[in-house]
Parts: structure tokens; sequence; C-alpha cells
């Protein structure tokens, strides 16, 4: 359960973020790019950082600790239907899980979601804003905010993992 | 700089390039005021660029762009904001965002830079769109216009913020004849309420119906290789490539048999 709620639950949520909403991100602000809507607001003097990029980022902040928060809850319950399927008593285990997972868990594994929806929804806006001129473009750059996204996450979890156990 | 009363935009020294590779070398030219100026040329000679760059998407490697008196090339942040109000700009493939109604299209730059109260920006907004005939298209997706009807409410978009000088990139391109005569008749009768246009075209027939004056850029020349009327650049021009390409004419070379 605790690693549910530190790790698994915001990990699982940040890769399908990743996969839903940074390739979606990636694809809506290249296809803007191609089509010239990114300089169409250039040219009315605005810039396309603060009227794109940053909405989605604070989205992805405030989002993702919620989501993350709802895949733990699922996770648990998912859990203790799994244990009074192996024919443990509820009162034991909502024992158990009181003594095991503590509320420094979930702070931890919700404000690490946090980071994490600040990697995927700022690697896709980039690679969004990065895209080329042609038709495999949208595509190519969806696929690279996927990979990027992953690749971070997993280092920042990493990160995560080695400063949670150096503070205890 | 001090710029003679009728002239709208004046190009100096403009160079274009994208690092090593220069696209455009020292172009010079000037549009006056309520002029319809097209720049033309083969595919790959630069028109695009050299229309990005005097709208001050593509800084230039060298030279000055000046619009209504002020150098857009070397304007600072406030400068630069009010030289970009003086012009509007239609891109080849309208631009218009895809999640905005056509109504909300037009209205973004009044809602971003207008003072107006919100009821006014709505009726500004529509009048533009009926000036160009998509009165009856304002809440509309741009998703569900036909390409011309797209570029007309991006034209009625560039016009949000009233500005005097309009940039239209291919506003032909890609349109049936019909639809192609309904844009040239809309610029014409804009041309008529006192707009200077830049267009970027190599729709020959559009060219002879609404142009002043042309340039013409030359793909290995770097620059201009022809400026003048449209009707005397085809009958009297001294280029063979000008000529040939005012009368549709392939290159001399140019044979379909198989080598």
């Amino acid at each position: 359960m605790v690693v549910m709620v530190r790790d698994m639950g915001p990990l699982m949520t940040a890769i399908l973020l990743a996969g839903r909403s940074g390739s979606s991100f990636a694809a809506e602000i290249g296809t803007m790019k191609v089509n010239e809507e990114l300089n169409a607001l250039k040219t009315f003097g605005l810039d396309p950082i603060p009227f794109l990029v940053v909405p989605r980022i604070l989205a992805g902040v405030f989002v993702t600790p919620l989501l993350t928060f709802y895949s733990i809850l699922m996770g648990v319950i998912g859990g203790v239907i799994v244990m009074l399927g192996l024919g443990f008593t509820l009162p034991l285990i909502l024992h158990q899980l009181a003594s095991s997972v503590h509320l420094n868990d979930l702070g931890a594994g919700i404000s690490k979601s946090a980071v994490f929806g600040v990697i995927v929804s700022a690697v896709g806006c980039w690679h969004g804003l990065r895209t080329q001129q042609g038709p495999s473009a949208v595509g190519l750059s969806t696929t690279r905010a996927v990979v990027t996204s992953l690749l971070l996450i997993i280092v920042a979890d990493a990160v995560f993992s080695a400063i949670s156990f150096l503070l205890k | 700089m001090n710029a003679p009363d009728n002239i709208a935009i004046s190009v100096k020294d403009l160079t274009v390039g994208y690092g090593d590779n220069v696209i455009l070398q020292n172009v010079n030219f000037q549009v006056r005021r309520g002029e319809v100026f097209v720049i033309l040329g083969a595919s790959g000679s630069g028109k695009s660029t050299l229309l990005k760059a005097m709208i001050g998407l593509y800084p230039p490697l060298s030279g000055e762009v000046w619009i209504e008196g002020g150098n857009l090339v070397a304007a600072q942040e406030k400068e630069r904001l009010a030289l970009l109000r003086k012009f509007g700009v239609m891109y080849q493939s309208g631009a218009l965002f895809g999640s905005l109604t056509v109504l909300e299209n037009v209205r973004l730059p009044l809602d971003e830079f207008s003072n107006l109260p919100d009821p006014l920006k709505e009726v500004a907004a529509l009048a533009r769109l009926k000036l160009v005939g998509l009165g009856a298209a304002a809440d509309k997706m741009p998703g569900e216009l036909s390409g011309g009807m797209q570029k007309r409410a991006a034209i009625a978009r560039a016009m949000a913020l009233d500005p005097r000088i309009l940039f239209l990139d291919e506003p032909s391109a890609g349109l049936d004849p019909i639809t192609s005569a309904g844009i040239d008749l809309l610029i014409t009768s804009l041309h008529h309420f006192g707009f200077t246009f830049v267009i970027v075209s190599h729709e020959l027939p559009s060219i002879y119906s609404i142009a002043d004056r042309v340039v013409m850029l030359g793909s290995g020349a770097k620059g201009i290789i022809a400026a003048g009327k449209p009707a005397e650049l085809r009958d009297g021009a001294t280029d063979p490539w000008v000529r040939r390409f005012f009368n549709r004419q392939p290159d001399p070379g140019h044979s379909l048999e198989p080598s």
C-alpha cells in the first residue's frame, strides 16, 4: 500500500498523462505552428508562451495531483478488494493500512505528482513549439513528447527516491 | 527616417537568410500608401520569406523595414507593438484558430488590445465579417468553412484593429477561379476604402486584376529582377525569364521527351 501511495500512483498517473495529455499538447501546438496560427499570434503582438504554454503548465501542476489522488484511491480500493478476496477481514485490512501508510507518504506522492505534471505539460508544449514543417512533423513531435516525458518522469522519480532515502 | 507622406512601407538594403544561407540580398523597394503592391516570383524565390521579414517574423541579417515611419527591425518592445498595430496579416492557410468560432477569431485582437466595452467589440468584429461577406458565418467554426471563406475570415481578422496596411500571403492559392475572383473583388473593394495591400502571389490572372505595381524575385538572383506595372512587364520586360513568367511559357530547354 505504501508503494501505491508513494510511487505507483504518481508514476502510473504521470505515464498515462504523458500518453494522453502530453502528446495532445504537442499535437495541438504543433498543428497550430504548421497552420501558422503561432505566427498569427506573434503578428498581433501576442507571445505564444503566456498565451498557450503557461495555462497548460498550470493545468498540469494543479490537475495531476488531483488525478494522482484519484489513482491512489482506486489503487487502495483495488488492494482492499483483493485482500478481502484472499479472506482477510475489512477491520484487519484497514488497521494494517492505517499502521503502514502515513500522511507524509501521501504528501510525498502528491507533491511528486505536481512535478510530474510540470514535466509532462512543459515537454509536450516544448515539442509542439519545436515542430518543423511537413506532413510528418506533428506526428514526430507527438512521439518525441511522449518519449521525452517518460524518460524525464523516470529520472525525476529516481531523484525523488534518492532524496527520500537521504532524508530518512 | 523622414519618409515622404505617400510612402507606407520602405524596405532598405534588406538581406534575409538562415545562418550562412542567404536567400535575399540587399533588397530595396517602397510601397506607396493606398496601392496594391504584389511580390511575385518563382517557387523558392523567397517571396514568403520576404513577406515574413517585412512583418517582423524573421529577423533580417541586415537592412531595415520602415512601416509608417517606424523601423520594425530596430524597434524596441513598446514601439514594436505599436508598429504591429499598423498592419494586419492574412496567412496562406488562413491561420484561423480552430478552437474559436469565426466571430471569436475576429474578436481576439480586440479582446487583447482594445478598450472597447464587450458589446461594442462584438459589433466591431461582426462589422468586419459583414465587410468580407461572412456575417452569416459568424458562429461557425473555421473547420466548417470552405477555403475561400477561411481566407475571407482571415482578412476580416487582419482588419480587426483597424490597420491601414494589409499583408496577404497567397490569397488565391488553392482556390477555384470563381472563388479566387471573389477574393480579388474583395481586395479591390477594400482598396477603395484606402487600404494599402502587400500581396505575395504568383497567380497571374489575380495579379493582372488587382495589382498596381509588382516586384519580381528571381530564384537564383537573391533579389528583385523586375519591377513595374504587370502589363508593362508582360509586354516590355527585357529579361527573358520575366517575359516567359508573364506569358506562362516554359523554359526553352524544357522537354517532355525522355532523356
